[in-house]
């Protein structure tokens, strides 16, 4: 569907943004572009939209170039972090605006601004001024206007970003809704990882104008590509590894652990051993023998609702590298363990996995 | 507090503008009210007082039209691309803002006029036995000095504003489809539009007011209102009749301005002002092909005949190059008692400059904010009220303050002031859009994290507004430096200034005299080209570049 | 090249220290307070005179046009005499100017007003500013050039509005300079003289006078309308016709040959050589009829608060000094003959055979008249 070939861009000598970016996109696919600000995820983009010329690579669209096509003539929806919404015209003229540009009938027009408007729960407000809505109704309105005139790929810039945590989660799946319903094909930026597992069907990890990784956002989840993945999708606990015992043992500074699977890896340097925070229970012994005991001592406790989180401390001195953060299930708790107490932990050990430094 | 400090640009219009006019038309009308009825209903009779008129609004619609036609796509082109020279560009397209149509009309002819550069380059080209161009006293040559005049106008005043419109929006309208062009029509323009419309009535009333540009290069057959006004003044000292042609011309420029600003100010929408101005290197060599077009253009039409003044100054006579005219500059060939070295008249020259901004500034600052306040019920009167004074004629005006002013007609501050009235209406016209666009909820933000009104606005309007302001305040230094202040007010000649040095070199025949006035141009252009790309050089401290 | 780089980019330094330096002062009052103080020690020698040297001059003030000029040596020596300090004041162009002074006779302007030439005459007698004042230098003034009986105006200076030609552009067509004013209808002179418009200009109403004067007020229409057949340039103002267009004066950008101007111009064309010619490039051109005698008065103000002071001045002005001044100074002939002539003015100023010489009372009379029918011709 989407293809991008090898893309370099230079905005100063020494500012190579993107560093041969390759990457492709399938039918109706929702693939999400994750990385830190300033890591080139904008500017892919608008690369992808022809707002930006790309130094070198190719971007092709259904298998033609499109590199040299000015914008207007791509057919992709692009909705803005801040929504561009035209200040001079009203809900209905900004939504009807692309329709317009394709010498779409009034009539028809009419209509489709309407089927938009429901679509994107928005009914009655056609005719007000688009500085009288609220930042998720001004949202709504830019989809709605990126979506009418049918687009066949649409690029998503930060486009929740501005709004509250509430809004932003109904808008999300809201947005997923809809997305699936049009099956419209999508590139949606964020530097959000939370966003990014609630909508995409593929994430492509990117740093300082690289591409790290590109997988399903539950692969992603259980073998990051590198410990920048793993530290951007919020994994904490990346312990160094001292040496191997052999192919199934590494050794850390909290103790050995055998895993499930040999590892290829052999050498002790440019690896880590993540373990995941749900990777624990507390106190009980499960009954599955991948489970092995750990002792600590709790530094901190969090509550988050359905989880709760703390911070385990395996030895006496309280380096980094010692302590480890877990998330545990709430229910059937009534207190949280006091800072300072003593706990006793089981690691599953089929959920660890060694991941390569970088 | 706050009605005071709005009253603040009513009372100074009052005192320095509507004061001195009233009491000129007093004692206009006051001698004899039924003759001057009597020879006012003749005036409205005769075919020559409507022709005059229409001439007169006819040129100025033209010559706005044409400026805007011109300006436009170089103020886009100043305002989305950066390029080598662009600042220095820019101001010296102020320059000619301060220029004397004196010394400028030679620096067309010299271009083309029928001996000049341009025809003899194209007779020699394509073998013409007669020159191809033949401008001279045609109204092509009239809107085309206009062009030349004002077009920085239009270039500064929309290009600062499109400068700081937030590029997403035309990049949206890309994504939906839009072609350039329509994008520019459907998104752009509307948006410019309130810009726009203010650099069109500042273009208008010079145009309707024109004086030299017309005689000078039109000759007798294009008479406006303004010629008409000077003559039955100073000519017949028919006090009546200029009053009364006073009055025409202001109830027409009031009517104009008053709609005019009514649809400005509808207009204008909140936008999202960026802090800085969007400008990028042309990417492709498409761009670098508009970019240069549009340098060529400006190259051709504005700054050459800026630099077939300087290289005359430089030349003149023999035509050998020689520093003459600018060492004689510095001496006093004929031991006259008026005699001030070039430092003494640039000097003398800056001061009322900086004194003109220092009144100018604040003043158009509050008002932009009197016009802004909502349900302001006398903003409808002000707004146009305070463009008036463009579009009054300066013989009529200077006679009133003759009248009125009692002591302060020979202050040495009246010069600033009277510059200030003239400096006014660009400041207010090139702050108000961008004023009106600011957002709202960036103060509030403000005010929540606890700044006082002040600080507030030193810390968010301030920087936000700051580009507009800027230009205004270019547009002010400039007009102070090259106004010419002895036709409207009362000259010093132990005091001059540098468009004095050039108007007295100019009154006695002899190409010394003449050499000196180009030189002292010259010293005008320069002055005036550094002291604006000062002026825009001031970054409010804020900035990344602190 | 280098150099010049270095030269920026200390510049650019120098600007860079001085935003730092504004953004320290940035958040006090001081900003406020060094802008206004900068701006008065600016103004400071526009607002504070000079210091007197003895005891206080008395100060007198003098209006007129802004071609008014005097000699420093000149000026000051009076100043000395009298203890006085001379100001001089300019209100425009010569009806400009005379007007402001008429507009101001309730709280006069100034002590005297110089500048008034006999086509404002009668207006500025009608306007009944003047004290009369006969100075005893007028006795050395000839009978002619005093025009007011009372004495309320005594004349100054004179000269004569006439056609200069570029001498060198003639000759080397072959093209005779024009002998009477008909010739200039003649298609010889097509699109060779330049005059000023008469409703805006001095020299152009005196030239469009020498015209009624010589085809009479049922001829000159029918001779100006030859003269726009013939491609005649009107400009507003003399400068512009005698810098832009004339050949001479615009160094070669312009293309009329034939101007009107004043028969000192020559004397002036060579005063103000730069390639030291000893001989003006530029000649009088006097065919019957065509030259205009202009004579500028002094007055006393009524309500002058110096009038002893300014009746001194007055016969300061009138006196050989000043008026041999005046030649090299304003460029027109000093009324009183006992004043020394320069011998530029002696060899290239000559005196028009048969000057036109006007009654004021007809030219006020009449000046509307004749010139809006001028200007309905001119703009048909």
């Amino acid at each position: 569907m989407l293809e991008v070939r090898a893309i370099h861009k230079r905005f100063a000598p020494d500012k190579e943004v993107l560093q041969g970016v390759s990457l492709t996109v399938e039918p109706q696919e929702i693939l999400c572009l994750l990385g830190p600000s300033g890591c080139g995820k904008s500017t892919l983009l608008r690369i992808i939209a022809g707002l930006e010329r790309a130094d070198q690579g190719q971007v092709l669209l259904h298998g033609s170039d499109i590199t040299e096509t000015p914008t207007h003539r791509r057919s992709v929806g692009l909705m803005f972090q801040d929504y561009a919404l035209f200040p001079h015209l009203n809900v209905a003229e900004n939504i009807a605006y692309g329709l317009r540009m394709q010498g779409v009938s009034v009539a028809e027009r009419r209509r489709r601004v309407e089927e938009m408007l429901a679509l994107v729960n928005l009914e009655g407000y056609a005719n007000r001024s688009v500085d009288d809505l609220s930042g998720g109704e001004q949202q709504r309105v830019a989809l709605a206007r990126t979506l009418a005139p049918n687009p066949t790929l649409l690029l998503l810039d930060e486009p929740v970003a501005n709004l509250d945590r509430l809004l932003r989660e109904e808008l999300l799946e809201a947005l997923r809704r809809i997305l699936k319903h049009l099956q419209v094909t999508t590139i949606f930026v964020t530097h959000d990882q939370e966003e990014a597992f609630a909508l995409a069907d593929r994430i492509a990890v990117m740093r300082a104008g690289r591409l790290e990784q590109v997988d399903a956002p539950a692969a992603l989840y259980r073998r990051p590509a590198n410990t920048f993945v793993a530290a951007f999708l919020g994994f904490r606990n990346l312990l160094p590894i001292l040496e191997w015992r052999d192919a199934y043992t590494v050794c850390t500074p909290i103790g050995a652990f055998s895993l499930p699977v040999p590892s290829a890896a052999r050498s002790a340097t440019g690896f880590r051993l993540l373990i995941p925070p749900d990777a624990a229970v507390l106190d009980s012994a499960p009954s599955s023998a991948t489970y092995v005991p750990l002792v600590g001592r709790v530094i901190d406790a969090t509550f988050r609702g359905s989880v709760f989180r703390l911070q385990v401390a395996l030895k006496e001195n309280e380096k980094d590298d010692n302590v480890l953060y877990f998330e545990f299930r709430t229910r059937g708790r009534e207190v949280l363990p006091a800072q300072g107490e003593p706990v006793q932990l089981w690691l599953d050990v089929a959920q660890l996995c060694v991941v390569q430094e970088g | 507090m706050q009605a005071a400090l709005y009253a603040l640009p009513v009372l100074f219009l009052t005192i320095f503008y509507l004061y001195p006019l009233l009491a000129i038309l007093r004692v206009s009308f006051g001698a004899s009210l039924a003759e001057a009825m009597e020879q006012v209903s003749a005036a409205l009779r005769s075919p020559g007082f409507w022709r005059v008129l229409w001439f007169t609004t006819w040129q100025a619609t033209v010559s706005t039209l044409l400026t805007v036609l011109v300006g436009l796509p170089l103020a886009g082109v100043f305002a989305r691309f950066d390029f080598p020279g662009r600042g220095l560009m820019a101001a010296l397209l102020t320059v000619p803002f301060v220029m004397p149509t004196v010394v400028v009309a030679p620096a067309f002819l010299a271009l083309i006029g029928r001996n000049g550069l341009l025809n003899a380059w194209l007779q020699r080209l394509f073998h013409l036995d007669a020159p191809p161009i033949q401008l001279e006293q045609t109204i092509w040559l009239i809107l085309l000095v206009h062009v030349f005049y004002n077009v920085a106008i239009v270039i500064r005043t929309v290009g600062g504003f499109w400068s700081t419109l937030p590029p997403t929006l035309a990049e949206a309208a890309a994504a939906l489809g839009a072609s350039p062009r329509r994008r520019f029509w459907t998104v752009t323009a509307p948006l410019l539009a309130p810009s726009l419309v203010a650099a069109g009535l500042l273009v208008f009333l010079f145009c309707f007011t024109s004086f030299g540009v017309i005689l000078i290069l039109g000759g007798l057959r294009f008479a406006t209102l303004e010629v008409e006004i000077y003559r039955q003044a100073v000519s017949y000292f028919n006090l009546p009749m200029a009053a009364f042609l006073s009055i025409v011309q202001l109830v027409f420029t009031f009517t104009i301005m008053a709609l005019y600003t009514r649809v400005q100010a509808r207009l204008s929408r909140t936008l999202r002002l960026r802090r800085r101005a969007f400008a990028r290197r042309p990417a492709s060599w498409r761009q670098w092909a508009v970019v240069g077009l549009a340098l060529a253009a400006t190259w051709i039409g504005v700054l050459s005949p800026l630099l077939a003044l300087a290289v005359r100054s430089f030349t003149l006579g023999d035509g050998g190059p020689t520093l003459l005219y600018y060492q004689m500059l510095g001496e006093n060939l004929r031991q006259s008692a008026f005699f001030a070295p070039p430092i003494t008249a640039v000097r003398n020259s800056l001061v009322y400059a900086l004194a003109t901004l220092a009144i100018s500034l604040p003043l158009g600052v509050i008002a932009g904010y009197a016009l802004t306040q909502p349900r302001s019920r006398w903003a409808a009167i002000l707004d146009p009220l305070l463009l008036l004074p463009l579009g009054t004629s300066a013989v009529t005006l200077g006679f009133g303050y003759i009248v009125a002013m009692g002591p302060l007609r020979v202050s040495p501050w009246l010069p600033p002031v009277a510059h200030s009235l003239i400096a006014l209406p660009f400041v207010v016209r090139t702050f108000l859009p961008a004023l009106r666009a600011l957002d709202r909820r960036l103060r509030e933000a403000a005010s929540t994290l606890g700044a006082d009104p002040f600080r507030r606005w030193w810390t968010i309007d301030a920087p936000l507004l700051l580009r507009a302001l800027l230009i205004g305040a270019a547009f002010a230094f400039a007009i102070s430096l090259g106004e010419f202040g002895a036709t409207l007010l009362i000259a010093r000649p132990d005091r001059p200034t540098m468009p004095m040095v050039i108007y007295r070199a100019l009154g006695q025949p002899g190409l010394m005299n003449y050499g000196q006035a180009l030189a002292m141009s010259t010293i005008l252009m320069v002055i005036t080209a550094v002291s604006i790309l000062l002026i825009e050089r001031f970054r409010l401290p804020q900035g990344e570049e602190f | 090249m280098f150099a010049q780089r270095h030269v920026w980019n200390s510049l650019r330094w120098r600007l860079h220290g001085a935003r730092i330096w504004l953004h320290r002062l940035y958040r006090g009052p001081l900003l406020g307070a060094l802008l206004v103080a900068a701006l008065l020690a600016g103004c400071q020698p526009l607002t504070s005179p000079t210091p007197a040297e003895t005891a206080t001059p008395t100060p007198l003030v003098l209006a007129s046009h802004d071609s008014f000029n005097i000699s420093e040596e000149v000026l000051a020596r009076f100043e000395r005499e009298h203890n006085v300090s001379v100001q001089v004041l300019t209100l425009g162009d010569t009806g400009t100017a005379l007007n402001k002074v008429i507009l101001s006779k309730d709280a006069p302007l100034a002590d005297l007003f110089f500048g008034v030439d006999n086509t404002f005459l009668s207006r500025a007698l009608a306007a009944d500013i003047f004290e009369p004042y006969e100075s005893p230098l007028l006795a050395q003034i000839p009978d002619d050039l005093e025009m007011d009986p009372q004495h309320r105006l005594s004349p100054v200076d004179y000269g004569f509005v006439n056609l200069n030609a570029d001498r060198e552009w003639f000759a080397s067509r072959g093209i005779p300079l024009p002998e009477r004013l008909e010739d200039l209808t003649d298609p010889t002179y097509k699109g060779l003289l330049v005059v000023q418009n008469p409703a805006t200009s001095s020299p152009g109403l005196a030239f469009l006078l020498t015209t009624i004067d010589y085809f009479g007020e049922d001829g000159y229409l029918d001779f100006w309308r030859g003269l726009k057949e013939n491609d005649v340039l009107v400009t507003d103002g003399w400068s512009e016709a005698y810098f832009t267009h004339f050949t001479v004066g615009s160094g070669g950008a312009g293309d009329r040959p034939l101007v009107v101007s004043y028969s000192t111009s020559p004397p002036a064309d060579v005063v103000y050589a730069t390639d030291g010619r000893t001989e003006p490039a530029t000649v009088n051109v006097f065919p019957p009829g065509s030259a205009f005698r202009q004579v500028e008065f002094v007055g006393v103000l009524k309500g002058a608060a110096q009038p002893e002071l300014a009746r001194r001045f007055i016969d300061f002005m009138l006196d050989v000094e000043f008026q041999s001044d005046i030649p090299l100074q304003m460029f027109v002939y000093p009324a009183n003959p006992n004043a020394t002539l320069p011998e530029l003015f002696v060899k290239f100023a000559q005196v028009p055979p048969d000057p036109v010489i006007f009654d004021p009372a007809a030219i006020e009379a009449n000046r509307e008249r004749w010139v809006q029918a001028w200007v309905e011709l001119m703009t048909q």
